[in-house]
């Protein structure tokens, strides 16, 4: 066995890159809860695509067949609905952990110098995310399926001269019709997931990099030489991360924290299980009620509205009375996220020794995206357009006032080390 | 090798211009790709204009009818609901018809050829749903007027002739389409006709 890895080892370099980013990677020692969900998130990715990859097998893409084949898949192919459940629970169970793997991000200022680019990784891997989610909620060319892309394309519609030109070539018809499905389908299976897997694949090489954050916010690099050797943990780390510096109050990755996140494993595929078998419509949130109707152009469903994970943004755009505004509103709302390492001006990062008003800011905007996820869900009444347009400007605020106050923050001071 | 030395500026030449060839073939090799994201001939051809026959519509019915897979509507106005247009016109975002929304022949008050037959095409200008034709009842919306057309996705709200009230989420009445009358029972859906 040894003679085999090592005829490996030289000619690829297999223990080392297993020693760098697992048996050797010094993780710091006081992850909580929230540090579960990138590992989530990358259980989900595999799940989605060796789902996937199974459900292609019998889906028929096109504008005839597709509804009737999602059909033959739910009832005439064994397990052919549990596969589609694990698909389409997955789909939700992926913004579940992503949203709550940002917000992770965001209370301990994992976006902060010098993880900049490792977040902006995550925001392209978000985006990529959105588009993957959205095609593939046309495939099973239901009612909702049509008339949400309807609402979506009509988007780029608000852009100036080209708006009308762009959704005749995105649809590639005059209305959504079979050819704006194939397209979508081969984005869906083969280009956003092979651009998805990079993404990830470059986010964790950059985490890797910089090492990664914890809930206290402080660096567990110290200069070289200045720990004593008693202070140290009793672990071998890769030289990569000891050369320059000392490590402290860390374990290496493997096995202390994949054991322990085995433990957060099981918890989520209880839930998420629970969900495949007993709620897969999650009451009309997971799964539409219009889309067990097939797509039908000239009849449009009484409410629209977009799959949970969407209705936040969509109620941004739908709070603005102009068009044109709503959208670059919208889609401002994504870029704000991903120009936050420079908004935050800060040098605390975690939110354990930042100001009160910090912690208020930070507590109204995740309120804010809350309330403006529900409110999209909702139909667009006087009431809730109010409430909308007062989330949407929260929401905004708390980007504004970060930036203003984040340069002179009154902080309390942060400790030298991880406590125990 | 030769030992003569390095001309930086030829060199440069030669890195400038096979750059430039080469963007220039990566740009080449990009066409079909996006080009063929456009529609089909099949599409195009589906695009054909329709034939609405008339003939038969009582007034106040509304006939609808799918020209490039979207619904038209093609509406015969009662004089009640003719009447009802000048009542609205300072609750509205575009009165005259100013925006592009209708061809020439339309730009009138009733906003069509003949002021009997209103024809639209019945997908709201928000962002593309298909707004609901209320006859009667339209008053829950609006005072002065008992019918119009009334948006569920997000109440965007139509007078009769489709032009759009202020203070909802559609930027422009409601389109109408290239049309013209064959004869006095029959409508051609997507040709301006010679008459124009």
């Amino acid at each position: 066995m040894n003679k085999l890895i090592a005829w490996f080892d030289e000619r690829i370099p297999m223990t080392k890159t297993w020693n760098i980013h697992l048996a050797q990677y010094p993780a710091p020692k006081n992850f909580n809860f929230w540090y579960i969900f990138g590992v989530l998130a990358t259980l989900v990715l595999v799940n989605q695509i060796l789902t996937g990859v199974w459900l292609t097998m019998n889906y028929v893409p096109s504008a005839e067949g597709a509804f009737a084949s999602v059909e033959f898949i739910m009832r005439d192919i064994e397990y052919g609905w549990l596969l589609r459940y694990m698909h389409s629970t997955g789909a939700s169970a992926f913004f579940v952990v992503v949203y709550l793997h940002m917000f992770r991000g965001m209370m301990y200022g994992s976006y902060q110098k010098p993880r900049e680019l490792l977040w902006v990784f995550g925001m392209l891997i978000f985006l990529v995310l959105m588009a993957e989610a959205f095609m593939g909620y046309l495939l099973p060319w239901g009612q909702m399926s049509y008339w949400g892309a309807q609402v979506i394309i009509s988007l780029f519609g608000a852009i100036p001269f080209v708006g009308d030109d762009l959704t005749l070539w995105i649809r590639g018809d005059y209305v959504i019709s079979g050819a704006t499905l194939n397209r979508f389908f081969a984005l869906h299976v083969i280009a956003l997931p092979l651009v998805l897997v990079i993404l990830v694949f470059l986010h964790i090489i950059a985490l890797h990099e910089v090492g990664s954050n914890n809930p206290e916010g402080i660096s567990i690099k110290k200069p070289k030489g200045s720990v004593p050797e008693s202070e140290k943990p009793k672990f071998q780390f890769h030289e990569r991360f000891t050369k320059k510096y000392d490590i402290v109050d860390a374990f290496p990755f493997f096995p202390y924290y994949i054991v322990k996140d085995l433990v957060g494993v099981a918890i989520f595929l209880f839930f998420f299980c629970y969900v495949i078998f007993f709620a897969p419509a999650m009451g009309g949130l997971f799964l539409e009620p219009p889309n067990f109707e097939a797509a039908n152009p000239l009849k449009t469903p009484a409410h629209i509205a977009p799959v949970w994970y969407f209705t936040p943004f969509y109620a941004i755009l739908r709070a603005v009375p102009d068009k044109l505004l709503g959208v670059i509103l919208m889609f401002g709302a994504i870029v704000a996220l991903f120009v936050l390492p420079w908004l935050d001006r800060g040098k605390v990062r975690s939110v354990r020794y930042r100001s009160g008003f910090h912690k208020f800011n930070l507590t109204v905007f995740a309120i804010s995206f809350i309330a403006l996820g529900y409110l999209g869900l909702k139909p667009a009444t006087e009431v809730y357009t109010f409430f909308a347009r007062v989330f949407t400007f929260l929401y905004f605020a708390f980007f504004v006032l970060l930036f203003f106050y984040s340069k002179n923050e009154n902080t309390k001071p942060v400790p030298e080390r991880i406590t125990k | 090798m030769s030992n003569a030395p390095v001309d930086k500026g030829r060199r440069r030449f030669l890195t400038v211009a096979t750059s430039v060839v080469g963007a220039a073939g990566a740009v080449g090799v990009a066409v079909p790709f996006i080009a063929s994201w456009n529609p089909s001939e099949k599409a195009k051809n589906a695009g054909a204009p329709v034939e609405v026959n008339i003939g038969k519509a009582e007034p106040g019915q509304l006939i609808r009818v799918e020209w490039r897979g979207q619904p038209v509507w093609v509406v015969r106005r009662t004089p009640e609901m003719l009447a009802s247009l000048e009542a609205v016109n300072d609750r509205l975002r575009d009165p005259n018809s100013d925006e592009p929304q209708q061809p020439e022949y339309a730009k009138n008050l009733h906003r069509s050829r003949k002021e009997e037959f209103f024809v639209a095409v019945g997908i709201c200008t928000h962002l593309g749903c298909s707004p609901q034709f209320l006859d009667v009842g339209f008053s829950d919306y609006v005072d002065d007027a008992k019918s119009g057309f009334f948006c569920p996705c997000h109440g965007s709200i139509f007078d009769i002739a489709g032009r759009v009230f202020q203070g909802v989420p559609a930027p422009y009445n409601l389109v109408v389409p290239p049309h013209y009358y064959i004869n006095d029972t029959t409508i051609l859906v997507g040709e301006d006709g010679e008459q124009a």
